[in-house]
């Protein structure tokens, strides 16, 4: 029996914002197959890029974000999965005297379809469409960056995969589109390039592009990440001066992840990763830990499908 | 499958109504219709200057009459460019329409906020000093922070003001028709103006921000410029002036201006920042009379902001009045009333509601803004928006306004360095900010004062918003507490000074001719 779990890649910017995805791999689970559990993680920088400066903040020295996740995938039918997380957001800065912020921060929820599974000889070759959307569970502040819990916007996620494998070992590559609504802050005017006399800021939209390899067995996944963040627009951080929801974050960032299924009890899989930001424009150079624990389960124990001698 | 049906719907549904929102955004100032005002105060020429001796100081030459061949080809100039008009030079015309005094007020905000950028550090932790000589090189001039913004504004708007009434006593004076009434063929594409056109308010308001904003921000130019060149323009495509209106108006506008760039030379704020001898002696005083001198929280320690600028002259008051309000000092910083208001400090930071952040960042105007004397300019011109005043009349507001704020902001700042009293985080370091911790003494906040002092004279222009103005500023004072940067103490004295500052201004109002 296969367990099928959802890969997470969490994704940290200045903006501490930290999203987890749930879209980003090519595991589906079975029909009536549902996996869920808890995931931590903490993100810390303590340099960050000030437009495409890159400077330290003693005034802030290590900026942490703390992540508490609860994430789960349902499996509709072998080829459609839905999939949601909740994450607790904590934050706070080492040095200085500005406050962190704590909160739940966006819902997420996606399908995904694997629209294409074939065989070309001994290699398989699947393509996913994955369409999502996520949105602020709670009034969180949105314009206190680099502490603010998220950036309040509601976002719809548009991703096309292809995965290819050949024996063990697996591509998979990914390009999404990111449509960002606007959000609202608590001044009534405020200036990016020019003077706005309004509490709303047109969030850029924002594209996202992943490549991971690696190792995909029986017990055991890893792989490694290559994933590049673009915001189509935005403007950079001037000199010295504090960031903003609608800066153009753009990072590159290269990870490792690896999954276990626990092969005396395969209803458990433990998951751990690291994340470490090898380039970015207006937000922190930020390396990465996470870790959680899934359990997976069939609703229905007739749709388990029998296991393979 | 229906349960598959059903989840695809959902998420359908989602995406859709994320796609259906609008991102288009609205300024609040962006659409406004032209300004109309209800009394064209076609007497402002007897209204009380500020700097000027009289409304006459300077004079303007009789424009050349209306049958003249040189009048006719302005007015052709005119009708050349009413040919055909492109969108945005429609825009232009409608931009500018809503009022002048109002768009360079913006304009003047949009400069604060963009200049108000402490500067980085050294390599060695010193810090650089903006230098007008030489604003372009980092770091940028000016650093437009508070003080600095709030003089600003006061200049530009006195300024304005006092042109302005030299304007209206030549109007009256010459009485020169508008172009329109003049030549019936000319389109008029903003309201018809019963008062005459020589020399054009708008152009000296232009002419008299220029000559302000260059001396305020140096490295600007082009940008400045700029916005006088399309506003003239505005001018001539919406046919409510000839150029000989605009030039005579540009001209006077300048030579106001200089008397009032003669004053600003000699405020004494060029010597505001001071010296680390001065600002080393200011602690030693402190220490002196028993207390916990102020410390600067910044890493690396940046030099307060600038400690003198209680010595720069005021507008309503000579320097001795200006000491004279001065209030008592804060409580000992070793006694138990500053212990119980740290603990109180304490306690608002310490589980934040979501509301009081809210109201912190409402009223911060930190870093990146157009500070908190800006936040009350775009108050007062929103709500002067609905009195439809003339643009004489929105220049005398804005310049009571401002001159009763920066004259608050000298009297804050004088109290703030004779005082040195330290900030809640400096007594507690547990106390972790909601926003940005100021780099200057606590006693008294400076919010408190601007704001009270801004309340105080927008409630005699304004008066039935008078309620709502004494809410704002007692919400803006308490923003300061809420936000850990303030004791109640600074909070509620800054309210006293800066009610206090504000009745000069409306002592003023009552005698500068102008009524309310």
């Amino acid at each position: 029996m296969k367990i099928k779990l959802v890969i997470i890649v969490a994704f940290s910017v200045l903006a501490k914002f930290s999203f987890a995805q749930t879209d980003v791999d090519a595991i589906m689970m079975n029909k009536n197959q549902f996996c869920f559990g808890p995931m931590y993680s903490y993100s810390s920088w303590d340099h960050y890029w000030e437009g495409t400066l890159k400077r330290n903040n003693e005034n802030l020295g290590t900026v942490s974000t703390k992540m508490f996740n609860v994430m789960g995938n349902w499996g509709i039918t072998n080829n459609l999965n839905l999939m949601f997380s909740v994450p607790y957001v904590k934050t706070k800065a080492t040095a200085g005297t500005l406050a962190g912020m704590k909160g739940i921060q966006d819902l997420s929820i996606y399908a995904k379809w694997r629209f294409l599974n074939a065989s070309i000889g001994k290699a398989k070759l699947k393509l996913f469409a994955i369409a999502g959307f996520s949105t602020p569970l709670d009034n969180y502040v949105i314009d206190f960056l680099p502490l603010s819990v998220g950036l309040g916007s509601t976002n719809g996620i548009f991703r096309f995969q292809a995965d290819y494998q050949y024996k063990k070992f697996t591509v998979t590559a990914s390009t999404a589109s990111w449509v960002r609504s606007n959000v609202k802050i608590d001044r009534t005017s405020y200036y990016d390039t020019e003077m706005h006399y309004t509490n709303v800021v047109d969030m850029p939209n924002a594209s996202q592009q992943q490549i991971r390899a690696g190792y995909r067995g029986k017990y055991l996944i890893a792989e490694a990440i290559l994933n590049k963040w673009t915001t189509k627009g935005g403007f950079d951080i001037t000199r010295n001066n504090m960031p903003f929801p609608s800066n153009r974050m753009n990072s590159t960032s290269l990870g490792l992840s690896a999954k276990y299924t626990i092969p005396a009890f395969t209803n458990l899989s433990l998951l751990a990763g690291t994340q470490y930001t090898l380039a970015g424009r207006n937000v922190g150079q930020s390396t990465q830990y996470y870790g959680g624990v899934f359990y997976a389960f069939y609703a229905n124990k007739k749709s388990k499908p029998q296991p393979k001698k | 499958m229906k349960k598959r049906i059903y989840s695809l719907a959902i998420i359908a549904a989602a995406i859709l109504s994320i796609g259906s929102c609008s991102k288009s955004i609205n300024d609040r100032t962006a659409e406004l219709p032209a300004l109309s005002p209800t009394s064209v105060d076609e007497n402002a020429g007897t209204w009380k200057p500020i700097l000027l001796s009289s409304a006459s100081e300077f004079s303007v030459a009789a424009p050349g009459a209306t049958t003249t061949p040189d009048y006719i080809a302005q007015l052709n100039e005119i009708k050349d460019w009413q040919q055909d008009i492109s969108k945005e030079e429609e825009s232009l015309v409608k931009y500018w329409g809503a009022g002048a005094v109002l768009r360079w007020n913006e304009i003047l905000r949009t400069l604060v906020a963009q200049h108000n950028l402490p500067p980085y550090q050294n390599a060695d932790g010193t810090y650089p000093f903006p230098n007008a000589n030489n604003p372009l090189a980092y770091p940028l001039f000016p650093f437009a922070n508070p003080p600095y913004a709030a003089r600003a504004y006061a200049y530009v708007s006195a300024a304005q003001y006092d042109a302005l009434v030299a304007a209206y006593y030549y109007k009256k004076l010459y009485n020169r028709p508008a172009p329109s009434n003049v030549d019936a063929n000319i389109k008029t594409l903003l309201p018809k103006q019963s008062i005459a056109s020589y020399p054009s308010e708008d152009a000296v308001i232009a002419g008299v921000s220029v000559e302000m904003m260059k001396l305020l921000f140096p490295g600007d130019q082009e940008f400045i410029q700029k916005q006088a060149e399309e506003h003239m323009r505005a001018r001539i495509i919406s046919g409510a002036n000839v150029r000989s209106d605009l030039e005579a108006g540009m001209a006077l506008g300048k030579l106001v201006a200089q008397k009032f760039v003669t004053r600003a030379r000699g405020d004494r704020a060029g010597a505001a920042a001071s010296n680390a001898t001065q600002w080393a002696q200011m602690e030693t005083d402190a220490i002196n009379k028993g207390e916990t001198p102020w410390i600067s929280l910044e890493l690396p320690k940046r030099p307060p902001m600038l400690p003198l600028f209680g010595k720069v002259k005021a507008f309503l008051f000579d320097s001795l009045t200006a000491i004279s309000l001065r209030p008592p000092p804060p409580p000992a910083t070793s006694s138990q009333k500053m212990k119980d208001e740290l603990a109180e400090v304490y306690n608002y930071v310490k589980n934040p509601t979501r509301e009081n952040i809210r109201i912190v960042h409402f009223w911060a105007d930190g870093v990146g803004t157009y500070t908190p004397p800006g936040h009350w300019n775009a108050i007062a011109c929103e709500d002067f928006l609905k009195k439809n005043f003339s643009e004489v009349r929105w220049a005398r507001n804005l310049a009571l306004l401002n001159m009763a704020v920066m004259d608050a902001g000298i009297v804050c700042w004088d109290t703030k360095y004779y005082y040195f009293n330290p900030r809640p985080t400096q007594l507690n370091p547990a106390i972790k900010t909601l926003t940005g911790i100021p780099n200057f003494p606590a006693y008294i906040s400076g919010h408190s004062t601007f704001s009270a002092a801004a309340a105080t004279i927008l409630s005699v222009i304004v008066p039935e918003r008078a309620a709502d103005y004494d809410a704002m500023a007692k919400e803006a004072s308490m923003s300061r507490l809420y936000g850990g940067i303030h004791y109640r103490s600074d909070c509620e004295v800054g309210l006293v000074v800066g009610k206090n500052v504000g009745n000069y201004a409306v002592a003023r109002s009552q005698t500068d001719g102008a009524g309310n």
